[in-house]
């Protein structure tokens, strides 16, 4: 069995062999499934093997699209119309799931085998109340009375650890937060007390303090309940957190197996090295420090204020949100700045506000001495050439309907330079960022998400801006992709001298980039300094909150301290 | 290009709804080749029925005019207003539901207020209404319709430009220093294109179906021949010869019909995943 490209053979570590005693719960077999004609590949999962025993958590890790959702959604036979099993058994307990009927798989999903989601909003119904939802999985099964099965909610809800069961049972989804919606749906796949439970990137979505709650959260189950779980994500991180045994996928095929420590400290496969060695490693690197312009810094930003009102309903009171609250900060020329922080603390509206996508409610942005937090007009339109921005979504970010070359030429075309130069230019950046010149004749939908975040650089660079603010630029990517976009946005800072605004939830990401960090915390700056001391001293608790809850850290310290011996 | 011919031709109706109409765009044009005369010339016996001459197939009307000729020369009439007041009512819906969706506050809700306006009248009464005023002919029908029909246009651009004016690349093109009419022309027209085209095709079969009306009460321009006044023509004496309704009223039905098959196969074509073919990956 060869890897696509490099003919590698997988490596399959002893400590997959040696298991607990007994029966595995899941055991699959060999299984192949196959995409409709004219995908990219022939198989979308190619002869995986996996055993899951109770009691045990096995990781399936990689990237996006190495088939590790595929195989989940198999074992719940839940797959989509277009993709067929080719060869291969998905045993639960000795019976054959893919033999089963439509009914008897209805049986066996949420009573033996439940699934957690990535995104719990979606997942959950949005006008069912809470408790609601979780009492319907009991009725689809036909059990217990009404009363029983509003007692069993409230349980579960108090057993998932949500702060108040009883508000929580007679809330709506949208009235909760990211990470009690997870516990909801925790909650209702436990409901059945199942042998098994799948989580698809239950935490890519969260934040990383609620990220370190949840896994908690699962491990902990896990053990009470002596469940199985499979558990998938792209994150190494998590792999280290909360894996008994890890599966490693590439292109739809095993490249290596192993217990977690077997494969994170020893990895055997050239691919599971390269996904290792692209997590940024949380250890900020000493850089030095900017030398101060003799004429005061690039940018100034003094008590920067939003408020957002938000009206509810038609004779409801304005509600006042301060998404941002007097924060206060400067950027050196050359200089790159982290804005860190979780979901809600305002990092996202500095930035809408720096680049002018967002009126300021107050404060001053003073870039080179003027102030831009109230320009308007031609005026606004003027100085925008000059700082620039690098969005979070390389799908939505790019035009479906304008090619490549057109996307990068078209801000030099609306300030009056001439089309044929600016199309030149487009072709030069293309190749700058690490594209082929002819891409400009493309249209977006034909490169790959890191593809389209370099289109996104090269768009963004074409104004020749002094400051880019780079949004979230590469939570959406995979990696292997995010470490050499990491450092496709370093090389061209160095190039042409920009200064980087870098707002991140990662901290791991903020370690690796930035020279310094400001920490915000529900609209306000709670700490600033060089990512060195941020990150080996910090003195906010919250800080240390954020920094503590990094996945897998206790691990990464253990292989840095191997690989240095 | 080659993609969209896929998905459209898995449509079967939209194909079959694309052949009929090209027959029917094919007998309009070369109406004066196979019926030089005019539709108006007296040719046969009043009440000739159909079948029983083979000059006359479909037979003649109650002045003795040829039936087939008719329907010739009006499906170029009820193509022509069709597509013409389409195209009109897109020049009005476009602009205003643009506007009102980019811009937002006060330009929205003066101008939905003024569709509003229009769309609080029954859309065929005003219609008659306004032909009545003008005087019926061509003219005035095209621009009836489309004053009636431009409304639902406007609605649908107004959402469309709404939900894309928060998507990231509107943004990028503010910051790229796009002005406001760059970004509605450039940015954010092309992408609403699908809808307006599956609209559109609806569109046209109900200004043949307003046509037909409007001419069926005697308000069609009294010097083109149109299946909508041959219907009208005709209904007086329906129980002796049913031939004169039924041709025209039978040649409408397959244009409106295969205009909404085409339509729905657009969608389909357009809009891949919202089609109803099983589950996507």
């Amino acid at each position: 069995m060869n890897t696509i490209g490099t003919g590698e053979k997988p490596v399959i570590h002893p400590g997959s062999l040696k298991r607990p005693e007994g029966e595995p719960i899941v055991r699959i077999e060999k299984l192949s499934i196959a995409l409709p004609e004219g995908a990219d590949r022939v198989f979308a999962v190619d002869r995986l093997s996996i055993d899951i025993h109770p009691g045990e958590i096995v990781c399936i890790v990689g990237e996006s699209g190495s088939g590790k959702s595929m195989s989940a959604n198999a074992l719940m036979g839940l797959l989509p119309d277009l993709v067929t099993v080719a060869q291969g058994r998905i045993l639960l307990g000795g019976e054959n799931l893919l033999k089963l009927s439509a009914n008897a798989l209805y049986d066996i999903r949420g009573r033996r085998v439940a699934m957690i989601f990535q995104e719990p909003m979606t997942a959950l119904n949005p006008l069912m109340k809470v408790s609601a939802q979780i009492e319907e999985v009991f009725e689809a099964h036909g059990l217990l009375t009404t009363r029983e099965r509003r007692q069993r909610a409230l349980d579960l809800l108090e057993e998932v650890g949500l702060p108040d069961p009883q508000r929580a049972a007679r809330s709506y989804p949208f009235q909760l937060s990211g990470g009690q919606r997870q516990r909801v749906m925790i909650a209702m796949a436990l409901a059945l007390e199942p042998e098994v439970l799948i989580a698809d990137e239950p935490t890519t979505a969260l934040d990383v303090t609620t990220q370190a709650q949840i896994l908690d959260l699962i491990r902990r189950l896990q053990r009470t309940h002596n469940m199985a779980v499979m558990f998938i994500t792209h994150d190494f991180g998590v792999v280290a957190e909360i894996a008994d045994q890890v599966t490693v996928m590439q292109h739809g095929q095993v490249v290596e197996q192993g217990t977690a420590d077997e494969v994170l400290l020893s990895p055997g496969h050239s691919y599971t090295r390269k996904l290792i060695a692209a997590i940024p490693s949380g250890m900020a690197n000493e850089r030095p420090a900017k030398e101060k312009n003799a004429t005061g810094p690039l940018l100034h930003v003094e008590k920067l204020s939003k408020t957002y009102f938000m009206g509810s309903g038609l004779f409801g009171k304005q509600r006042q949100v301060h998404a941002v609250k007097e924060v206060s900060f400067s950027l050196e020329r050359g200089e790159t700045l982290g804005i860190v922080g979780e979901s809600g603390s305002g990092k996202s509206s500095v930035g809408r506000c720096l680049v002018r996508l967002q009126d300021p409610s107050g404060g001053h942005i003073l870039l080179d001495g003027e102030d831009i937090a109230t320009l308007k007009g031609e005026a606004l339109r003027a100085m925008r050439r000059r700082i620039q921005m690098v969005f979070q979504d390389p799908y939505s970010s790019l035009n479906p309907r304008e090619k490549v070359g057109r996307i990068i030429a078209s801000g030099p075309i609306a300030f009056g330079e001439d089309n044929a130069a600016a199309y030149k230019e487009a072709e030069r950046l293309l190749e700058l960022v690490g594209l082929d010149a002819r891409a400009a004749e493309r249209y977006p939908h034909e490169f790959s998400g890191g593809q389209r975040q370099r289109i996104g650089i090269a768009r963004a660079l074409a104004l020749k801006p002094e400051i880019i603010v780079a949004d979230e630029a590469v939570s959406a990517l995979d990696v292997s992709i995010q470490a050499q976009v990491l450092d496709l946005l370093e090389e061209l800072k160095r190039t042409f001298n920009l200064s980087l605004v870098f707002i991140t939830h990662d901290l791991r990401v903020a370690a690796k980039i930035c020279d310094r960090v400001l920490v915000m915390q529900t609209g306000e700056a709670v700490e600033m300094g060089s990512a060195r001391t941020i990150f080996e001293n910090p003195q906010h608790t919250y800080t240390r909150n954020l920094i503590e809850a990094i996945p897998g850290r206790a691990k990464e310290a253990r292989i840095a301290a191997l690989a240095s011996a | 290009m080659t993609e969209f011919w896929k998905r459209f031709s898995k449509h079967r109706g939209a194909v079959a709804g694309l052949v009929i109409l090209f027959l029917i765009v094919l007998l309009a044009v070369l109406a004066p080749f196979l019926f030089p005369k005019s539709p108006w010339a007296m040719v046969q016996r009043p009440f000739l029925p159909p079948f029983e001459n083979a000059t006359y197939f479909l037979g003649t009307d109650t002045m003795g005019r040829d039936l087939a000729s008719g329907l010739a020369h009006g499906a170029y009439v009820s193509l022509l207003v069709g597509l013409v007041s389409t195209v009109v009512s897109l020049l009005i819906g476009i602009p205003i539901g643009a506007l009102a969706g980019y811009f937002g506050g006060i330009v929205d809700d003066v101008l939905m207020r003024f569709t509003e306006l229009f769309q609080s009248v029954p859309s065929f009464a005003l219609a008659v209404v306004l032909v009545a005023i003008f005087q019926p002919s061509i003219t005035s029908i095209v621009v009836a319709i489309a004053i009636v029909s431009w409304p639902p246009v406007a609605r649908l651009l107004r959402g469309e430009v709404m939900s894309l004016k928060s998507r990231d690349f509107v943004d990028a093109a503010v910051l790229s220093g796009q002005r406001s009419f760059t970004i509605i022309w450039r940015q954010i027209l092309p992408n609403t294109l699908s809808p307006i085209i599956v609209l559109a095709s609806m569109m046209v079969a109900a200004a043949i179906l307003v046509e037909s009306a409007l001419s069926f009460m005697g308000l069609g321009d009294a010097n083109v021949m149109s299946w909508g006044y041959i219907i009208g023509a005709g209904r007086t004496v329906i129980r002796q010869a049913w031939w004169v309704s039924f041709f025209p009223g039978v040649a409408i039905l397959l244009t409106v019909l295969a205009l909404n098959l085409v339509g729905e196969g657009l969608n389909d074509a357009l809009n891949p995943r919202l089609s109803r073919k099983g589950r996507q990956a």
